[in-house]
């Protein structure tokens, strides 16, 4: 495991600088609680030097003296109070805005990344950077670095009041620095280590937590629930072991310091007290009580800040994880090709002739003016070759045309390709080979922004928001009105079972949760993309889950739907494929056969063989 | 020990220093120097103990309550959110192993340091020291205060932590989602708000915590301008010496030193507080589906029966998605069932493994009550392939595993030629070795569901229920599954929920549900010559046309 970084306690730093103006004033406020702190302990011999002594050597009982003393030392009280108060309040406004600035960041920064990482990363261990780690800033901000402060004022107080009073004695102090110093090296190491590993840990839990919770219906059906505890009792144990060891570094460190503080001390009274009998360098028994008492307040700053160094170790071993996540590299999009409205947007889904009417695409040139293209839907493949992994391609050799408002269908075995061609066409993963040209122009060029607004996705997993009907079918297009989100899901076939729910269109559906039936829920995903109207709809197994029935009441609305615009169909059934234009049959990532219903049924190929369902083995 | 050292350390000044006695120093600096020495190997090992005790205490907690989450019933399951239960493992944890360690070092120190500096303030004057009486009271009233009127809020940041989280979590799963809809920035602002809110609600939280401190100073400050004020008063009576009054205030600096390391213990508590509540939650909630008295270990045979069952998934409150259910199913029968979106089909299959549990009526098993059963031995019998199936990170026979631990590679293999999967799985890279990312992103989604299925047949079920498993399978694929599964495992009930009519034609029974009722139940051509509904049905798919129709055309 890796050492944690000077650089990532700088970069922590610079967060915690943006409220440079507050800190100041912060600063200043545990300066004069500090002064108040200091003003407290000389008052004592203030008391008792100028009051008390006079007042018994006078023997009179005049207070008023003395009144007016502790009256002005409250008032000190007061200002070191509302420092405290103040400086304690500021930094939780500081401690918190670097919380949200950094979820925020995090956030901002994951929504960049390729869906590649969303493949590879185990979901809840990005979500535990978001809580776990983000939590560890926390005492660190808002304790730590006001106590170092405070403490780093006292000692570098104390160390010059004890090269005054005497030179010898200060080396002592000194050795005993270097030895606390070490200390905190050796030790500080070796938990910063096991807390990166408790971070780590931390996150695999959280990962395999919300892979299991998230399937734990599955666990159920299977009755695998003393596997899944056997499994999490393993990733649990090494965890607190790691926890433990982490801990228990972290807190032998105060015990230790405390006590080098100690041995100090007693070394200091001893040598000094020897060095005062023999009469070497001109201690005195006075100078010797003076420095002790330095020396206990020298001590004290250095126990709080060895209290302090638990939390910044965590911090920055979340923070290693912070910066893991907001280093990643984001999804590349150089493409100087964006979409404009020429004319003026009209919106409503029947108001405009084609839904792809009014958009165009926009190169700049060099010059400042730019190249307009209109937006039509066609899409080119030419010799596309794709696959997730390197070697192993999925696609081979990809080379297909679909005209503007042509419906162009893939049917094929699982696993064939079909999805990956959707896949590629939005972008989501950049081809190896081959080119995707959209109105001719390459996606390669085209910002992704604008490439995916130009297209209607429905995917064949289908995820919906926690929020209401409405608003997730608006998810297509913000702006659009509350009839807008009706007339598509009327479009869809949708609008029936949505009035039939608690609250209409207003039911808050949960995210994942057991609220629709599947078929329900792919009815609205293909409302939300009706909603954004878009010239080019991707349809990956669309109407899987719709029983045919509804969908033979759907499909009106959906061939309106399709309507004027290039459709990318992937289904099994019939009834959405055979009125393509064209049907590319995929066998292992080739299109072995293409051609309408007829012509291919005619050629008595794989398509006849699906169609009818002849079991001529070929694979 | 780290108690009595800073009076030791008075002493030697007080005595040995002032005094000038250098023997008396050499003495209490021996003395000093051993306490120090043990002080450091208790401290170490405390340190030591305590953090081994807090993390044990922190993995305890998790584990009690994973345990629980996994005797939750799906309806607990779908009350507390995924994204709750996971902050409530992990970060709601995190706060109570902290206070649980501050607590082991601090709650013992620092008490019996404010303890002594008592006892030694009372010895040096009983009446000054009647001061700090006074004080404290107050102080624990304000701290009280402050504590009760903080909680709420904590209660609150934390359940914006679970709409966090769950932002996050829709976020990272729904990415594609996200992304071609482009709605980054909408998210953004989504989630801005989230993290606006903690902020906000944090903020005020800890802005009212922050009284604590202030309110122990003028507590403790006052305290000493009334010492100096009265002590200097004693003083000139006669009453109190000088040096007295000094110890006055060491002691009264001790014992703001140990309230303010209370203090912190409080806010550690305080947070913590809200965090162990919902904890407590978790480990409280108790499944709503146990195992009566004396369960049965053993089913009979496959056969099924509902008797008059009515469901609503919100209790008998709720508005009913099954009503009336009357069916009879014989061992090894195969039953299709046909019905559209949202008619209840789901909600009906779930029944029988007792994933739920009936409004009304009963439903039986191999003519016993589901109800009577061990729940581990009914759901072994009855293997459900849901229609949201999850397969897990690992390899594909890991997953497969799940349906039978001990599973020979060949039961292995021949279960997967059964659900069709084998074919594709040997195509892989690494066979059935090859790694599976989360949630099965590397395989196509009628992969996926064959796996499902295979997985389902290594249980060697009595009774197997597909949920529409077979939709994003083609149409060749479906027809060969349903061709091994008749032919080679007779013994077994199949209920098959499917949208083809295809699917389901040659079973021996099908029902057709409409609207949470049982519309009709016979064979293909009885329900062809009977029931409109699958009349309706089966000609839209003869009229659109479908790969399965023209199958026996």
């Amino acid at each position: 495991m890796k050492r944690l970084s000077g650089k990532t306690a700088l970069r922590l730093l610079r967060y915690v600088s943006r409220h440079r103006a507050l800190l100041a004033v912060v600063f200043v406020c545990i300066s004069i609680s500090a002064v108040a702190g200091v003003a407290g302990s000389s008052f004592i011999e203030t008391l008792i030097d100028d009051h008390i002594t006079p007042l018994l050597a006078a023997g009179s009982s005049d207070f008023s003296g003395l009144a007016r003393a502790v009256f002005y030392m409250a008032l000190i009280y007061a200002a070191g109070i509302a420092a405290t108060l103040f400086y304690n309040r500021a930094m939780v406004t500081i401690t918190q805005g670097v919380l949200k600035k950094i979820r925020d960041d995090m956030f901002a920064h994951m929504q960049t990344l390729p869906v590649r990482y969303f493949d590879t990363n185990a979901f809840g261990d990005v979500m535990s950077r978001y809580t776990n780690d983000t939590d560890t800033l926390r005492q660190m901000i808002s304790q730590s670095i006001p106590q170092a402060f405070t403490s780093v004022i006292t000692i570098l107080a104390v160390t010059c009041a004890m090269l005054i009073i005497n030179l010898p004695l200060t080396g002592v102090v000194m050795a005993c620095v270097f030895l606390m110093l070490f200390a905190v090296r050796q030790v500080g190491g070796r938990s910063a280590r096991h807390f990166m590993a408790q971070q780590k840990f931390l996150g695999e839990v959280n990962g395999f937590i919300e892979e299991m919770i998230n399937g734990q219906k599955v666990v159920k059906v299977f009755c695998h629930e003393e596997q899944t505890k056997a499994a999490f009792d393993a990733k649990n144990d090494a965890l607190a072991r790691q926890s433990a060891s982490a801990n228990r570094f972290a807190s032998i460190l105060m015990p230790i310091m405390a006590n080098i503080g100690n041995l100090q001390y007693v070394l200091i009274a001893v040598i000094g007290g020897a060095m005062a009998t023999a009469g070497i360098g001109g201690v005195t028994l006075g100078a010797i009580g003076a420095f002790l008492s330095l020396a206990r307040s020298f001590a004290q700053p250095i126990g709080q800040i060895s209290m302090q160094i638990n939390a910044v170790i965590m911090a920055l071993a979340g923070a290693e994880r912070i910066f893991q996540l907001l280093d990643e590299e984001g999804e590349s999009d150089e493409g100087a090709v964006t979409l404009t409205a020429a004319g003026e947007r009209e919106s409503g889904l029947k108001s405009r002739a084609r839904p792809a009417e009014g958009w165009s695409w926009r190169r700049e040139r060099g010059d400042g003016s730019a190249e307009y293209t209109e937006v039509l839907g066609r899409v080119e493949f030419q010799n596309v070759t794709f696959g997730y992994v390197e070697g192993k391609t999925v696609l081979q050799g990809i080379t297909l045309y679909a005209k503007p408002g042509q419906k162009i269908a893939f049917v094929g075995a699982t696993g064939a390709g079909k999805t990956t061609i959707a896949n590629l066409i939005s972008r989501f993963y950049e081809i190896t080979d081959g080119t995707i040209l959209f109105d001719g122009v390459n996606i390669a060029e085209i910002r992704k922004s604008a490439l995916r607004r130009a297209l209607g996705i429905v995917l064949q997993d289908t995820h919906l928001f926690t929020d209401t009907v409405r608003e997730n079918i608006r998810y297509g297009r913000l702006d659009a009105t509350d009839e807008e989100v009706t007339a598509a899901a009327r479009l869809a076939g949708a609008h029936d079972f949505i009035l039939r729910l608690p609250e209409g269109y207003d039911t808050v559906i949960d995210g994942d949760g057991g609220s629709l039936s599947q078929g329900q829920r792919q009815l609205l995903s293909i409302a939300r993309a009706a909603v954004l109207n878009p010239p080019v709809m991707i349809l990956d197994e669309a109407t899987s889950s719709i029983d045919t029935r509804t969908e033979a009441i759907v499909q009106k609305g959906m061939d309106s739907l399709m309507d004027g615009r290039t459709v990318f169909v992937i289904a099994h059934r019939l009834s959405t494929v055979q009125n393509a234009k064209a049907i590319m049959v995929m066998e292992q990532g080739r299109v072995i056969e293409r051609g309408d219903h007829e012509s291919l049924l005619a050629e008595k190929g794989k398509y006849y063989q699906l169609y009818t369902g002849s079991f001529a083995e070929s694979d | 020990m780290e108690v009595i050292i800073p009076f030791l350390m008075a002493d030697l000044i007080d005595i040995g220093i002032d005094g000038g006695q250098v023997a008396y120093i050499w003495k209490m600096g021996g003395i000093l120097a051993a306490c120090a020495l043990m002080a450091l190997i208790c401290g170490v090992l405390s340190g030591s103990f305590s953090a081994f005790a807090s993390s044990g205490f922190a993995r305890n907690l998790r584990r009690e309550m994973y345990y629980n989450i996994q005797t939750f019933s799906f309806a607990a399951l779908d009350k507390f959110t995924t994204a709750s239960l996971i902050t409530r493992l992990t970060s709601d944890v995190t706060n109570v192993q902290m206070a649980f360690q501050m607590i082991l070092r601090m709650a013992v120190r620092s008490p019996l340091m404010l303890i002594l500096a008592f006892v030694m303030a009372f010895r040096v004057h009983a009446g000054l020291s009647l001061i700090f009486m006074g004080a404290i009271p107050l102080l624990a009233l304000g701290v009280y205060l402050i504590l009760g009127h903080v909680h709420p809020i904590f209660m609150r940041v934390f359940a914006t932590y679970d709409r966090l989280n769950k932002t996050v979590q829709e976020n990272v799963r729904g990415i594609r989602v996200v992304k071609s809809f482009v709605r980054e920035e909408h998210e953004k602002d989504k989630f801005n708000r989230i993290s606006q809110r903690i902020f906000a609600d944090f903020t005020q939280a800890e802005k009212r915590m922050a009284f604590t401190m202030p309110l122990m100073q003028i507590c403790m400050y006052a305290c000493m301008l009334l010492i100096a004020w009265i002590g200097a008063r004693l003083i000139v009576q006669g009453e109190m010496s000088t040096g007295q009054l000094m110890s006055m205030f060491t002691y009264a600096m001790q014992i703001l030193f140990s309230l303010m390391m209370l203090s912190m213990v409080f806010v550690m508590v305080v947070i913590s507080r809200a965090s162990a509540e919902r904890i407590a939650e978790v480990l409280r909630a108790e499944s709503d589906l146990a195992n009566g008295p004396d369960p049965v270990f053993s089913v009979p045979d496959g056969s099924i029966d509902f008797r008059g069952v009515d469901f609503s998934y919100a209790g008998p409150a709720g508005t009913l998605c099954l009503t009336n259910i009357e069916v009879s199913i014989a061992s090894g029968e195969t039953v299709g069932i046909l019905g559209g979106t949202g008619s209840g089909k789901t909600s009906l299959v779930q029944l029988i493994p007792r994933l739920y549990d009936a409004t009304a009526g009963t439903i039986e098993v191999g003519g016993i009550d589901v109800r009577a059963y061990d729940l581990k031995t009914l759901r072994d019998e009855v293997a459900v392939v849901l229609q949201k199936n999850e397969l897990f990170a690992g390899t594909v026979s890991e997953n497969l595993r799940w349906g039978s631990e001990n599973a020979t590679e060949e039961e292995i293999a021949l279960a997967c030629r059964r659900a069709q999967a084998d074919g594709f799985i040997r195509a892989m890279p690494s066979g059935y070795d090859t790694l599976l990312e989360q949630g099965g992103a590397n395989l196509s989604g009628g992969q996926k569901q064959r796996l499902c299925i295979a997985r389902a047949l290594l249980k060697k079920p009595k009774i197997l229920i597909l949920d529409d498993s077979t939709s994003a399978v083609d149409t060749r694929t479906d027809a060969s599954l349903r061709c091994a599964l008749r032919e080679e495992l007779p013994e077994m009930t199949k209920l098959i929920i499917a949208q083809r009519v295809a699917s389901v034609r040659d079973a021996d029974k099908i029902i057709v549900l409409d609207g949470g009722r049982v519309q009709a139940v016979g064979t293909h051509a009885e329900l062809l010559q009977t029931c409109r509904i699958y009349q309706e049905v089966y000609h839209s798919q003869q009229k659109g046309g479908d790969f399965d129709e023209a199958f026996e055309r």
